[in-house]
């Protein structure tokens, strides 16, 4: 058995979930602050991507980042990295996918600081950045963190934008999700059962570890 | 150190209007609730911006609507404690007191001690009594250094024994702190005793501002005189032979000093006096309440007027306990009110 499709999946999925980790909550906390109107707006289009099936949310990767388009072809010249079709494309796709679990879940915990504490330190002359992450940061870590594991997870399961953008290529590209496809499609069902199994097997500790998590929040 | 303020702020439905100064001394804010009081705070702070107005601490404006200024809190030096203390959750005690430090004399370990803190600096706010929370609020606050120190409500998330301990605390930093103090309070007793200067905020303006010891003396409007505790309000309208009739009461009373502008006549009750003279009326006992050093007792003048309480000595009343009673309301106890 290659054990290719995971180590490419858990780096994938790594790499996704510490990108959305922090751009994540600094978007819920600059959000959070916004007038109640732009609010709104802004937060239906930062959680589209719960929403829309994964394969439109690939087709707009593949817009953006193909290599004839804006942003792929763009840098394509500049720096010669093909953006679409290569282990790292995943990342995009998983990044946009699980973003709004990340977003969502720090910006309830952001709302549940009491304004009274943000107020004082403002009050008592401390700085706007040591206040998110000295204070704010902190007291959401459970909230957060919570976030983070749910992003890993929807990170690894992610399929459909990825299997778009970056395909299915044997030592290169394949995932486990894509993986499974691909062996089920060309009747190794045997395999496909293996790989189903470790992609359980993962997900079901990610999950524990959630559970433990929000058990230590009340 | 000093602050002027003139400020005016539109909410749906109410409107701030504020304007005083206060030089190097106390000043008790009373109101009740939704008069304005905390938005005034904030406002100062510098977490909420007027529509229109000035502030000047220290001879510094910090906000000037026509000027375009605007300095945000953390440059206005100023202290806020908050009614719920607002500690950092995840600091400890001793960390909530050291993060905003700056050097003015005051210094973490002398706080600590001073404010009884030494066996918790190392606790969670979360692990601590509601008097030590707040301690640690007005250390943390102290040594920020502010020009200005501002109290909401301290006493309000109190036990009752903790308040006369907490006021003489604050008495002696109040005592010890070089410059403004404003300290927000719906209790009239404390900032009685605590505040040199009182204003009175009703409906989002100052009714009426000055020596403490000349807004409780006289009030002068309605609400300052219920905030300042006078129990006895009656509607008052002048008759023609010099008299003035108290509608809700009603009863007629001599007051030399009635004014046309006194809408209302009030007494607080321990000014109301046992027996005949001028203003005596024979008054139906409804009820006696009796409290620790005295009754309040309940009285009508007439079948559908509005009761007035007296505030009668415990022996005296135990001698007199009966159906009716004479008592008087001297003039010189008479408080005329605005609206």
């Amino acid at each position: 058995m290659d054990f290719y499709p995971l180590y490419n999946s858990l780096r994938v999925a790594l790499v996704s979930c510490v990108v959305v980790f922090f751009t994540g909550i600094i978007a819920a906390w600059h959000v959070s602050k916004l007038p109640a109107m732009i609010r709104g707006v802004v937060d239906v289009i930062l959680t589209l991507p719960l929403v829309l099936p994964p394969t439109v949310t690939g087709y707009f990767l593949l817009r953006l980042l193909g290599p004839r388009r804006l942003i792929g072809a763009w840098v394509m010249s500049h720096f010669g990295v093909r953006l679409s079709m290569s282990w790292h494309s995943a990342i995009f796709a998983s990044v946009v996918v699980s973003f709004p679990l990340m977003y969502r879940t720090s910006r309830g915990a952001f709302e549940s600081v009491s304004k009274n504490i943000i107020h004082s330190a403002k009050i008592l002359g401390l700085s706007d950045s040591f206040t998110f992450w000295r204070i704010v940061v902190p007291c959401c870590k459970k909230g957060i963190t919570a976030g983070a594991v749910l992003s890993f997870a929807r990170a690894l399961g992610e399929y459909g934008a990825t299997s778009m953008i970056a395909g299915y290529i044997p030592g290169k590209t394949a995932i486990i999700s894509t993986t499974v496809y691909h062996l089920w499609r060309t009747g190794n069902d045997e395999l496909a059962m293996k790989w189903v199994l470790v992609n359980v097997a993962i997900s079901f500790a990610v999950l524990i570890a959630l559970n433990v998590i929000e058990r230590g929040k009340s | 150190m000093s602050l002027c303020l003139d400020i005016r702020k539109k909410f749906p439905g109410f409107s701030l209007n504020v304007s005083f100064d206060v030089g190097d001394e106390s000043l008790a804010v009373l109101g009740a609730s939704g008069s304005g009081k905390s938005l005034t705070l904030s406002c100062i702070a510098g977490i909420v911006k007027p529509d229109e107005g000035r502030i000047i601490i220290d001879g510094v404006t910090v906000f000037d609507s026509v000027k375009g200024i605007n300095i945000p809190p953390q440059r206005r030096r100023t202290g806020l404690m908050f009614q719920d203390y607002a500690l950092f959750p995840n600091m400890t005690v001793e960390e909530n007191i050291r993060v905003s430090r700056r050097h003015c004399g005051n210094e973490t370990d002398e706080l600590i001690r001073r404010f009884g803190l030494e066996s918790v600096r190392n606790l969670l706010p979360s692990q601590i009594s509601g008097g030590q929370k707040q301690r640690t609020a007005l250390a943390r606050t102290l040594l920020s250094c502010p020009k200005i120190l501002m109290l909401d409500e301290p006493f309000s998330a109190l036990d009752s024994h903790l308040r006369f301990q907490t006021e003489r605390e604050l008495s002696e930093v109040f005592r010890e702190f070089h410059g403004t103090v404003i300290l927000v309070s719906h209790s009239m007793e404390e900032s009685y005793r605590l505040c040199g200067k009182t204003a009175v905020l009703h409906g989002g303006h100052v009714e009426i501002s000055g020596a403490t010891d000349d807004v409780f003396r006289s009030p002068k409007t309605k609400q300052a005189a219920i905030l300042t505790g006078c129990k006895n309000i009656s509607r008052s309208l002048g008759t023609h032979d010099g008299k003035i009739h108290a509608s809700d009461w009603d009863i007629e009373l001599q007051c030399p000093d009635y004014h046309v502008d006194a809408k209302y006549i009030g007494i607080r009750s321990h000014k109301i006096i046992h027996g005949g003279g001028v203003n005596s009326f024979m008054f139906r006992v409804i009820q006696a309440v009796e409290n620790p050093f005295s009754f309040t007792v309940m009285l009508l003048a007439k079948e559908n007027a509005s009761p007035v309480f007296w505030e009668a000595d415990k022996t005296l009343w135990r001698e007199i306990e009966s159906d009716t009673v004479k008592i008087s309301f001297p003039p010189e106890n008479l408080l005329m009110l605005k609206e």
